[in-house]
């Protein structure tokens, strides 16, 4: 590593630094976005196969070639511009759902030192910028003067500043018992415990004493992602698809890695957040990053589940679930938290 | 009593964790899918596919020009034209079946009293331009002669319910 460090400094000099770290963001976003590829893939063999199909298997063995086909496919295609669309709007959208889903991905820890900017407020962080995604799917529905594509567009907004807030709340849970907004902190809280000591360090994760808001956390991540069963912006069969009916080829294609990049990323935070990161469940076994990687995967085995398996929710049931049900579930776990924190019975110190 | 039960039900995830559980079920099920190029699934006898015009085993075309198969047709596929022949049998000029319009209902041979139009149970055919599923008469006898063996095969085992 020192060895690497001082030939970079020698063929760079003062900019190696900034060389350094791009280096870095090109590591973590060129696996995500394979991993956004193959999330495709997996996500149509799951669901075939929870439909009782077996899903692409033409483009090489299994199909494993078939996110390549899909990606030259869209990368060749014509992107169409409607005439009566304001076209600057109209090609910032995408680049703006897009830029918010990769930039979150700075602070996120995949082992206690391999995260590339480990800031104080990083949970903070990933709250603000992961806000800031819903804007591309605003803008884009407005931009592109159509109606099916406002309605897409106006549906979005609503629910995703709904259910932004059952999640800060349920994330206000985490932080509290972690006593930190790090998300390396967060995760070396939840190694501390009874359980822990024992060598049973699942149990001490936060599913287990936030229960309620780990599943809060989990169905108001899905609704953020604008996923089946909360997939009312989309709605291809009321509103066609929603905020992007306009879009084509490549603009397409962003919306489409922007959804996809944000499901990993809110998979990495359950894990994060709920599940311990990269701590090993069972004590006899190392801690690391295959762990991280073996809990984002279950998540997101579960987010392809509910899409195979729930209908969609009509928008007013929709408002109802975010406001009157999550909202006051998150109210009373917060004080019972809070009083039990307080409490001699408290597991948290 | 029972608003409070179904409030429990609803917060426990009950039924959603029911639903989970049967497309859980249905992941490990086997798969029904028919990989079609490699695997085909059994056809009819009765099978309504690509037409043929038939011919009696001495070479004469079946087809006396009656014109029911025009008359019953409900897209109006079919265009015929006859006239008598030099030995005074009567037979059509041309015979067109549009396959852009024909619907596959299977009425032109129903209404045929002598078998010559009938339906093949071929389905894999295309046309790669405008006009190639227009089938003149020669084409569609062609497709006769070339089905011919399938063709009466099929009609003997459709005899007993005729």
């Amino acid at each position: 590593m020192d060895a690497l460090m001082n030939f970079g400094q020698g063929i760079f000099g003062g900019v190696w630094p900034a060389v350094w770290t791009l280096i870095k963001i090109v590591l973590i976003v060129a696996p995500l976005m394979l991993g956004v590829a193959y999330l495709t893939l997996a996500e149509r063999k799951v669901i075939g196969y929870m439909q009782v199909r077996i899903g692409p298997n033409r483009v090489g063995p299994w199909g494993l070639i078939q996110p390549i086909a899909d990606g030259l496919k869209l990368l060749l295609k014509e992107i169409i511009v409607p005439s009566k669309s304001n076209k600057g709007i109209f090609l910032i959208a995408p680049m703006l759902a897009i830029a918010p889903a990769l930039a979150a991905w700075a602070v996120i820890p995949f082992t206690d030192t391999l995260v590339l900017a480990n800031i104080d407020a990083s949970l903070l962080y990933i709250m603000a910028i992961t806000s800031i995604g819903v804007y591309g799917v605003i803008l884009s529905g407005w931009a592109s003067n159509s109606k099916y594509a406002f309605l897409g567009a106006m549906r979005s907004a609503a629910q995703m500043v709904s259910y932004e807030i059952a999640m800060g709340f349920s994330l206000i849970c985490v932080l509290m018992v972690s006593n930190s907004l790090n998300l390396v902190d967060i995760v070396n809280a939840q190694d501390q415990g009874k359980f822990a000591s024992w060598g049973l360090g699942f149990l001490s994760w936060n599913w287990l004493p936030l229960f309620p808001m780990f599943i809060v956390y989990l169905i108001s991540g899905t609704a953020e992602l604008n996923r089946a069963p909360f997939d009312v912006a989309e709605g291809e069969s009321e509103i066609v698809a929603g905020f992007h009916i306009e879009y084509s080829g490549m603009a397409f294609a962003l919306f489409f890695l922007a959804e996809y990049a944000n499901m990993i990323l809110v998979a990495a935070l359950t894990s994060i957040m709920f599940m311990g990161g990269w701590l090993s469940p069972v004590g006899f076994l190392p801690d690391g990053i295959i762990w991280l990687f073996a809990k984002m995967s279950f998540v997101l085995l579960l987010f392809l589940w509910f899409r195979a398996t729930f209908p969609r929710y009509r928008y007013d049931q929709l408002m109802r679930l975010g406001w009157k049900v999550f909202v006051p579930i998150c109210l009373v776990w917060l004080v019972i938290v809070g009083v039990w924190m307080m409490s001699p019975l408290t597991i948290w110190k | 009593m029972g608003s409070m039960k179904e409030i429990f039900n609803s917060l426990l995830l009950k039924e959603l964790l029911k639903g989970m559980s049967v497309t859980g079920k249905y992941f490990f099920a086997r798969k029904i899918t028919v990989q079609y190029p490699e695997e085909k699934t059994p056809q009819s006898s009765r099978f309504r596919g690509l037409h043929a015009l038939r011919r009696y085993p001495n070479g004469e075309e079946r087809c006396i020009a009656c014109k029911l198969c025009e008359a019953i047709c409900p897209a109006m596929a079919i265009t015929i034209e006859a006239e008598p022949r030099d030995d005074g049998s009567r037979r059509t000029t041309r015979y067109d079946i549009d396959l852009t319009k024909c619907i596959f209902c299977g009425f032109c041979e129903e209404a045929c009293p002598v078998d010559a139009v009938v339906e093949t149970r071929v389905f894999e055919y295309h046309g790669e331009k405008r006009g190639d599923l227009y089938y003149t008469k020669q084409m569609l006898l062609a497709n006769g002669d070339r089905y011919e063996d399938q063709i009466a095969q099929d009609r003997q085992l459709d005899a007993p319910y005729r």
